[in-house]
Formats: structure tokens, C-alpha cells, sequence
């Protein structure tokens, strides 16, 4: 694989039913591509967490997975109100979800520690009001 | 344990996937929170919830899990079925409740190896 592969997604930020769909096509390419079962594992799970959490808090964005030899990148974009504690965010347990997402099963304040948890590195770019941009990046081996 | 051992402990009936209970699971999740689910990784799990909803079924796909369970006779849509048959995951409905129903399947042998494999 020469040419890095790449796989471009719009997430729907208005239908929760639906979120989730574009990791699940990304976890069916990469295996046609026959990456190591653990590797999409990882990727499937952090970036499936990232789409929620882009239709729960940012009402959709864009969803890139550049797959190269030694690593696989997604960089999850939107232009939803920024984070405004990285630092608490990223604590177990914290959460700014509403108690209608509660009662869809998310918002318990897992979804970026479980990103970080299944990334080698992850980086997050926020701003109140623009928008917010999170690498990261599983390897191979 | 296999995949119908696990329909005969929780009096289940099998709403997709009835020519897959021949399968082996090795670990079961009892949850809500599909992002607690998402925390901890477990090879060839069920997952036993008493949430209903389409992302149940993407929480088991990105798990690699091969069954749900949904407890306290909550009925999955017609969507929720499909989107389970498109992933291969067989999908079960017990009357019990979630506690009782961990219970049981722990009792009988299927506890919480995270990743491990007898095979």
C-alpha cells in the first residue's frame, strides 16, 4: 500500500437512529482490507464513540480515515460549540448531555476517555463557538 | 458456552440469528450504558440490555459481540432486527430481568473473562 488509503464520511447531525453508520462501513472496508482484527477493533470503537458524540453535541461534521502501512488516522471535524474544558471532558464520568441522550444509552461521560483509551495518540483542537477537530491515530503493530 | 445454552437458561425467544446458535460465547455484558459497554473490551461476549434502540446493535457490531439479549420482554423494531441480521448478530428476548438474568448465566459458568478464549 503505497498511497495512503483514504475514506471520506458526512455525519448526519440531525437523526441519532442513524449515528454510528458511517464507523460501522469503515469497520466492514477495513476488514475487506484485512487489517488486524484488533486494529479495527480499536479504530471502530474510538471512532464510533467520536460520531456520537458529533451528533449529540455538534449536530454532525465529517469523518476522514487515512489508512497508511505503520497507522491508521481519523480525524473527526465539526463546527459545533467547542469544548470548554478539555481537561474535564476528558474525565470519566463528566458529561453536558441531556437526560433525553441518557436515555438512549450514551452521555455518561465515556465517550472521548474510551477515544483516548482506544488510540495510540489523540489530540483535540477546540474553539468556543467554531468548532472542534480530534485526531487519532491507532498502529498497526 | 454456546450461543443456545444461553436461550434455555433465560427462556428466551430468538428474534434473528436462529441458525447461529450453535456459536460459543465466552463473556457476557449486563448494561445500559452503551458507553460502559464500549469501555471494556470482551472477545465473543452477549450483551444482556434492557435498552432498546438501533445503537444497541452498532455498540455490539463495534465489540465484535455475537448476541443481545433485551431483558424485561422489551420487543425490538423491525429495524433494529435488520440492522442485527446485516451484522450477523443473533438477537434474543427474555421476560427476566436484567439482574436475574446475569445471574443465572454466571451461575452456569459464563463469567467475565475479558479476551479470554477456551479454544
Amino acid at each position: 500500500m503505497a498511497e495512503p488509503l483514504v475514506f471520506h464520511y458526512e455525519v448526519d447531525g440531525s437523526d441519532f437512529t442513524s449515528a454510528g453508520t458511517a464507523s460501522v462501513a469503515v469497520k466492514k472496508s477495513l476488514r475487506q482490507l484485512g487489517l488486524p482484527a484488533e486494529v479495527i477493533r480499536k479504530l471502530s470503537i474510538a471512532m464510533y464513540e467520536g460520531e456520537i458524540n458529533m451528533v449529540i453535541h455538534a449536530n454532525g461534521g465529517t469523518a476522514d480515515v487515512i489508512v497508511t502501512e505503520d497507522y491508521v488516522d481519523i480525524v473527526l471535524a465539526d463546527s459545533g460549540p467547542g469544548i470548554e474544558d478539555v481537561d474535564k471532558a476528558m474525565q470519566e464520568g463528566f458529561s453536558t448531555a441531556t437526560a433525553e441522550i441518557h436515555s438512549l444509552g450514551f452521555g455518561a461521560g465515556m465517550g472521548l476517555p474510551n477515544m483516548k483509551r482506544y488510540s495510540d495518540e489523540m489530540s483535540i483542537e477546540t474553539e468556543l463557538g467554531v468548532g472542534t477537530t480530534i485526531r487519532m491515530r491507532i498502529y498497526m503493530t | 458456552m454456546k450461543i443456545s445454552t444461553v436461550k434455555e437458561l433465560l427462556d428466551a425467544r430468538v428474534l434473528c440469528g436462529e441458525d447461529q446458535l450453535g456459536k460459543h460465547v465466552y463473556s457476557a455484558c449486563g448494561c445500559d450504558m452503551m458507553s460502559d459497554v464500549l469501555a471494556y473490551v470482551k472477545d465473543q461476549a452477549v450483551l444482556l440490555t434492557g435498552l432498546v434502540n438501533p445503537q444497541v446493535v452498532r455498540t455490539a457490531e463495534m465489540m465484535d459481540m455475537v448476541c443481545i439479549v433485551f431483558v424485561r420482554s422489551k420487543q425490538p423494531t423491525e429495524a433494529i432486527l435488520t440492522l442485527a441480521r446485516n451484522s450477523g448478530i443473533v438477537v434474543m428476548a427474555t421476560d427476566k430481568r436484567l439482574y436475574e438474568a446475569c445471574g443465572k448465566l454466571y451461575y452456569h459458568g459464563l463469567q467475565n473473562d475479558e479476551m479470554e478464549k477456551d479454544g
